[in-house]
């Protein structure tokens, strides 16, 4: 990769995480509400580590749950990503088994809760949970297709904070030159329009210096 | 270990089926195994039936077999990787690791209480190496010559495409009949896109017994899957909904069939089902 290259997509990178986590807990939020329900959570699949990992938490336990990690393919969120098949469960409470599973690993055991794989093109990201929406009303397979968009939603988030780690630590990879060139961008961007023209001329008669340098 | 169904090896006799051409005039020989009725109603096609001698395999989770709503399973195994990541088949001696198998095996037994259940389990040795898992148990499956085999699960890796469908067309040319949980998502996967196998939605009526023919492929019938009491994991009873319910409604209507009409391919049994769908047959 050339320097040039390595800046700009280094420009891209630098601060986008924390944007995509953003995304990420928007939508958790906008799902929780929806649906009325006591909370929502997304789990990234780490394949490297074969472990789903709590990624973002709206409701109870968002302080403390985030970047617990747990085996991928037991439990309700690993069948669901194993066999990509979305789930809804009421009283789940009724298993003990379950029950003290998930107390264990959060703290907060729900009465019921949905579960739908995030799948991006073949590949699947995670799952999305929605835990104790209100038993008022039979669930019906309108809030199925509901679950489903949101999956959509929250699968493209996914993949976008997987892309913007995989770059970062692609470009940690490749030494401090890319990593200063990342920061002076990522600068640059934040100032306003006179002041990056001057940035700019300075950076140019700089690259001229050095360019000189390196022909002598 | 399960052995494979002698009957399912031999029968019917292959000199009475036309294998790759027909002479002339012999149109008239072909000994078809079942006589059909002017109308197939759900009296003939299950009427009296307990799913008796019908072999089914549950591909999922395992199956809690302590659970008084699923009754004896047969065997059950597990698919793992071996150490050269070869999938090898174990006896199963951890049981359900998520619920969802032991729910899939109660439906089945509580419509065609009679019929053989076996657990093939497919999940809990990680997500990486689970599509080769999955194939591996659907292999074992076919060769074990189930008669009908619960695929409450897909995969959406194309890699994975090819070997599968041509599982499942040796599976519908063994006779053992696959029926496979459709997506409600917008995504390619499989096996449930495959015709050769039975593919399941969900409706949202209360009665098990209804289902209905999608003329709108590639979903093919919609069964229960809305607000279903199953067995879960611990002795449970749990309210679930999903395509993955909806799934063993259809399993078990195939086995009862298969318990009254043995001989049945799954061309035949398909069509039983279009017949006395309650939108074609009005659930006569």
């Amino acid at each position: 990769m050339s320097e040039d290259l390595k800046a700009a997509v280094a420009a891209g990178v630098i601060g986008s995480e924390e944007t995509f986590r953003s995304l990420l807990q928007s939508v958790v939020e906008v799902a929780r509400a929806i649906f009325g329900a006591q909370a929502s959570s997304i789990f990234l699949l780490d394949e490297e580590n074969d472990e789903l990992v709590f990624e973002a938490i709206a409701g109870p336990g968002a302080e403390t749950l985030i970047g617990q990690r747990f085996p991928s393919s037991t439990g309700i969120a690993g069948w669901v990503l194993v066999t990509r098949q979305p789930i809804v469960i009421e009283d789940v409470t009724e298993d003990p088994r379950f029950a003290k599973d998930v107390a264990e690993t959060t703290g907060y055991v729900p009465k019921g809760l949905m579960a739908v794989p995030l799948l991006n093109d073949e590949r699947v990201l995670g799952v999305l949970e929605v835990l104790d929406r209100p038993q008022r009303t039979q669930f019906s397979l309108v809030e199925m297709d509901l679950l489903g968009l949101f999956a959509n939603q929250a699968a493209i988030a996914l993949d976008l904070l997987r892309r913007a780690r995989h770059a970062e630590a692609v470009l940690a990879a490749s030494g401090e030159g890319a990593d200063v060139l990342a920061r002076l961008a990522t600068t640059l961007e934040s100032l306003d329009e006179e002041q990056r023209a001057a940035g700019l001329r300075m950076l140019a008669a700089t690259e001229e210096v050095l360019k000189r340098n390196e022909g002598g | 270990m399960a052995q494979p169904d002698p009957d399912k090896e031999q029968a019917p006799p292959q000199e009475l089926r036309p294998a790759w051409s027909l002479p002339a005039g012999a149109g008239a020989d072909i000994s078809l195994p079942v006589e059909w009725p002017g109308e197939v109603t759900r009296d003939w096609a299950w009427g009296g039936s307990t799913g008796k001698g019908v072999r089914v395999c549950i591909l999922d989770s395992g199956v809690d077999a302590d659970h008084p709503l699923v009754g004896k399973v047969e065997e059950s195994v597990a698919v793992s990787l071996g150490e050269n990541d070869e999938p090898i088949v174990t006896a199963d001696t951890e049981g359900d690791l998520c619920g969802h198998g032991t729910a899939c095996a109660g439906i089945v037994r509580s419509l065609a209480p009679d019929c053989e259940l076996t657990s093939v389990r497919v999940l809990g040795a990680g997500f990486t190496g689970s599509g080769d898992i999955l194939l591996a148990g659907l292999r074992w499956a076919v060769e074990q010559g189930f008669d009908v085999v619960n695929m409450s699960l897909s995969t959406t890796k194309r890699q994975f495409a090819g070997i599968l469908h041509e599982l499942t067309d040796r599976a519908y040319f063994r006779r053992t009949v696959l029926v496979a949980s459709a997506h409600n998502m917008p995504v390619e996967s499989y096996p449930w896109r495959f015709s050769s196998v039975i593919s399941v939605g969900s409706h949202e009526e209360p009665d098990p017994l209804t289902f209905y023919y999608n003329p709108d492929p590639p979903v093919e019938f919609f069964a229960r899957g809305v607000d279903v009491e199953v067995a879960w994991t611990g002795g449970a009873r749990i309210r679930c909904t999903g395509n993955s319910f909806a799934t063993p409604h259809m399993t078990a209507l195939c086995a009862l069939v298969l318990g009254k009409h043995p001989d049945l391919t799954p061309f035949q049994l398909k069509s039983v089902l279009y017949l006395t769908s309650s939108n074609v047959g009005g659930g006569r």
